[in-house]
């Protein structure tokens, strides 16, 4: 304890208010991390006391149980105690949604029959009106401290800042005594009390020794658990529970679930005076809820997301892009030519760049899901579109993140954490890449209009924009059909058929501070944690196809003879695709033109994908390099179409033909060549398991594809 | 196992008088009040279900349908879950 901060903790169930007070309670500060293994958020912030103290408060993810069945469930209990390293804390604090305190409060008398230091924070008391319960009832009833809190008019943080204070001072005083009790407000069967005895005696050293723990593991572990640190010994005994002709251990949880309710409905219940009003929420829902309206509404909502990741982002990425572009050049006008010039700008600058871009898009984001979380409405989605997305095993809030795959995986993958379950959070993770992403919108504009024709279909729509609609429902069509497939052939993305429970919270209005708060934390996670890897790998790529640095010589003689500035850059730009072909990066194109040559692809098109890596829009000013039109080109460069149309191979055949067109886009919508999307994914996943499995099955995916639509077209007849 | 054959039996009845005295959550009609009796089901989604307060004897009402059909909205303990139909199907309830 000496020299260290106290800890306290926050803890409580999703929806009871929760994030809200931990902002209250601590101002501006959080440092957002994962607790260790799993990619749960860990937040702690410094609170200071009314005494002049300062302790860590930490937030517990909210959880209606501490009886858990996956590592994410487990957390919670881990937190509470101090144990897999993490810091005990000296006193936690739940939040009891003062509209529905009984079910609350479960989670209160886990924690007292586990002997924990506890406290409530009685929460939307201005929601509850006069039906929230008595706080100095309450108080009486549960043995501990309760502060009522009025996040409205912010009442009650004053009170709950002194209520720690003095708990811990307390705590403190009584630093010699055992500390709490364990308090059980029931008493197990005859039969359970012997269960309880002979599994707490298999407990492991480092747990606590209770009898609360050892109904905890009667409870948790059992057949397909997730759990982690459960010795076999603890299992055994566990397994050796006989199942009294029923499901392993139901009785158990009949026994200790209904025994704890009855408490409550006994103790708790009678201190609530009636249910608070829900009508608004109702005639919400009626109109949200609709068949016909609900899901217009939703569509809407949905839209304006989309349309402000894809469209109202794009002035503050094109600042971004501008910024950097800036910085680069002034960088190139106060340094002498040369490697360390090419490298600041090229690998360093284009790094940083490549990571601050995505930041508008992040902001965006996750600004309408901390409104749709906070308002309530993100239940609803998942509520409306279960129906669908469960038929592809996905987790009904896997929408919102799939559909912002279509704007930036990289946004997306981050918003997976919307979901509680691992399980959940990987599959979605594992198809958001092949949404149609915006980068991939240039490369697909390039091939259309250099290799198809501008006419109309049925003389009313035109070919090259139902090409693009089409590669769009091609991308959607494939993420439902992989999630599909993943989730029943991959082990651990398979559905283990686990309960959909989710609560419909009533409406509220978000506050403006927690959703700021959120978009700041999760902004400030995304360039703390993969903003390092994304600027290593632009570094790495940058090299690769910068070196070894060819000789100019003959070239810069050309330029110093050439009778005309046109004349030079032309030179110029041969000369930069004589380097390029020369690189690394042009010689592993080189290398792997026999893997893509039977998709139709030459080693110029290999050198473009591998450039690609970097963001896929990078294709075409690598394309703009190979074709010696310049770095500089975009997708609607006349230029760039002219040379892809006119480029020929060795038997004068064109390289470019439709088909090739075609094959390339299919490409480019199936494989993962966006090391920004697998560093996100490294992180979330914590490992190179995931990342690399996503690179692969991608990579098999479009190589599979593009044949097929290569070769098949040519067997058709088409050339 | 001869626990889901006899609940299949009786949901198909439950059209029937029976239903009168019990059925299925999932077989509620909406807005009308039931007491649960007792839980069915793997025991991961029993506790579960238990823990969020769906404990036998509580009072509990089918509020709503998602527009899909698919999942349920309930009513109890004062708060609303949503639940889908074929976990609905396991918690037995009596008027």
């Amino acid at each position: 304890m000496k020299g260290r901060r106290a800890v306290v903790a926050l803890a409580g169930n999703p929806n009871s208010g929760k994030t809200t007070l931990f902002n209250a309670l601590t101002g501006s500060r959080a440092k957002v991390g994962n607790y260790p293994g799993v990619t749960v958020d860990r937040k702690v912030a410094r609170l200071e006391l009314a005494g002049g103290g300062e302790v860590d408060l930490v937030d517990i993810p909210g959880t209606y149980s501490l009886a858990a069945r996956s590592v994410d469930e487990q957390i919670a209990l881990e937190a509470m105690l101090g144990m897999g390293g993490l810091e005990r804390p000296e006193l936690i604090v739940f939040c009891v949604d003062a509209c529905q305190p009984v079910r609350g409060l479960y989670l209160l008398l886990q924690a007292q029959e586990l002997g924990l230091r506890v406290a409530v924070a009685l929460t939307m008391i201005d929601e509850a009106g006069r039906f929230a319960p008595s706080a100095r009832a309450l108080s009486a009833a549960l043995g501990c401290p309760v502060v009522e809190l009025d996040g409205r008019r912010r009442r009650g943080i004053a009170e709950l800042r002194a209520m720690i204070g003095q708990k811990l001072a307390e705590a403190t005083a009584a630093a010699d005594a055992p500390g709490p009790e364990a308090v059980w407000r029931w008493q197990p069967s005859g039969e359970l009390a012997g269960h309880i005895d002979r599994v707490r005696a298999a407990l492991p050293a480092g747990w606590p020794q209770t009898q609360a723990m050892a109904l905890w593991a009667l409870m948790s572990v059992g057949d397909g658990d997730e759990l982690r640190g459960v010795p076999d010994p603890l299992r055994r005994a566990v397994a050796a529970v006989p199942s009294g002709g029923r499901a392993a251990g139901c009785w158990i949880d009949d026994e200790a679930v209904q025994a704890r309710y009855r408490w409550l409905d006994r103790e708790v219940a009678r201190l609530c005076q009636g249910v608070p009003d829900r009508t608004l929420t109702e005639r919400l829902d009626r109109i949200l809820l609709h068949r016909v309206a609900g899901f217009a509404v939703f569509l809407a909502i949905m839209f304006i997301v989309f349309q402000s990741l894809f469209t109202w982002a794009d002035p503050a990425i094109s600042l971004v892009e501008a910024a950097f572009a800036w910085l680069g050049d002034r960088t190139r006008d106060v340094m002498p030519p040369g490697i360390m010039a090419d490298f600041l700008v090229g690998g360093v600058i284009a790094g940083f760049g490549s990571v601050v871009v995505f930041l508008p898009q992040i902001l965006l984001l996750f600004f309408f899901i901390g409104l749709m979380e906070d308002s309530g409405y993100m239940a609803r989605v998942a509520y409306l579109m279960d129906r669908i997305m469960k038929s592809m095993n996905l987790h009904g809030r896997a929408f919102v993140p799939m559909l912002s795959g279509f704007a930036c995986a990289v946004p997306a993958i981050l918003a997976t954490r919307t979901m509680e379950r691992q399980r959940d959070r990987l599959l979605t993770m594992m198809v958001v890449p092949l949404m149609t992403c915006s980068a991939r919108l240039p490369v697909y504009t390039l091939v259309i209009a250099a290799l198809f024709p501008a006419g109309h279909v049925l003389g009313l729509f035109p070919v090259q924009g139902l090409m693009m609609i089409g590669m769009y429902l091609f991308s959607a069509v494939t993420a439902l059909v992989a999630a599909w497939v993943l989730s029943r052939r991959v082990k651990p993305l398979r559905g283990k058929r686990l309960p959909f429970v989710i609560e419909l919270p009533p409406y509220r209005i978000p506050r403006m501070r927690d959703v700021v708060r959120m978009m700041w934390e999760r902004s400030s996670y995304f360039l703390r944690e993969a903003g390092t890897v994304i600027l290593a790998c632009t570094i790495a790529l940058w090299a690769l196809l910068s070196f070894p640095r060819a000789t100019t010589t003959d070239f810069d003689a050309r330029i110093a003879a050439a009778p005309s500035a046109e004349r030079v850059s032309a030179i110029e730009q041969e000369r930069d695709a004589a380097r390029l072909r020369d690189s690394y990066g042009g010689r592993l194109g080189h290398a792997i033109e026999p893997a893509i040559a039977p998709l139709g692809f030459d080693w110029k098109i290999g050198v473009g994908i591998i450039g690609a890596f970097a963001a896929r829009e990078v294709f075409i000013s690598t394309m703009g390099v190979v074709y010696s039109a310049g770095g500089d080109v975009d997708e609607n460069s006349e230029t760039l179409r002219q040379r892809i149309r006119s480029e020929v191979r060795e038997d004068g055949r064109p390289v470019y033909t439709p088909l090739v067109g075609l094959s390339l886009m299919i490409f480019f919508a199936l494989a993962c060549q966006c090391m920004s999307t697998l560093a996100v994914v490294k992180r979330e996943t914590r490992g190179y398991r995931w990342p690399l499995f996503l690179f692969g099955y991608m990579t098999v995916l479009a190589w599979a594809a593009s044949f097929a639509v290569y070769q098949g077209g040519r067997l058709l007849g088409f050339s | 196992m001869t626990f889901k054959v006899r609940q299949g039996r009786r949901s198909r009845h439950a059209h029937g008088q029976d239903a009168e005295e019990d059925g299925t959550l999932e077989k509620l009609e909406r807005g009308v009040r039931a007491v649960v009796d007792s839980l069915g089901g793997e025991r991961v989604f029993r506790r579960r279900l238990m823990e969020m307060g769906l404990t036998p004897g509580t009072e509990v009402a089918l509020v709503n349908v998602a527009p899909l059909g698919d999942p349920l909205e309930i009513e109890l303990r004062s708060g609303r879950l949503s639940i889908r139909r074929h976990e609905a199907a396991m918690v037995r309830v009596r008027r």
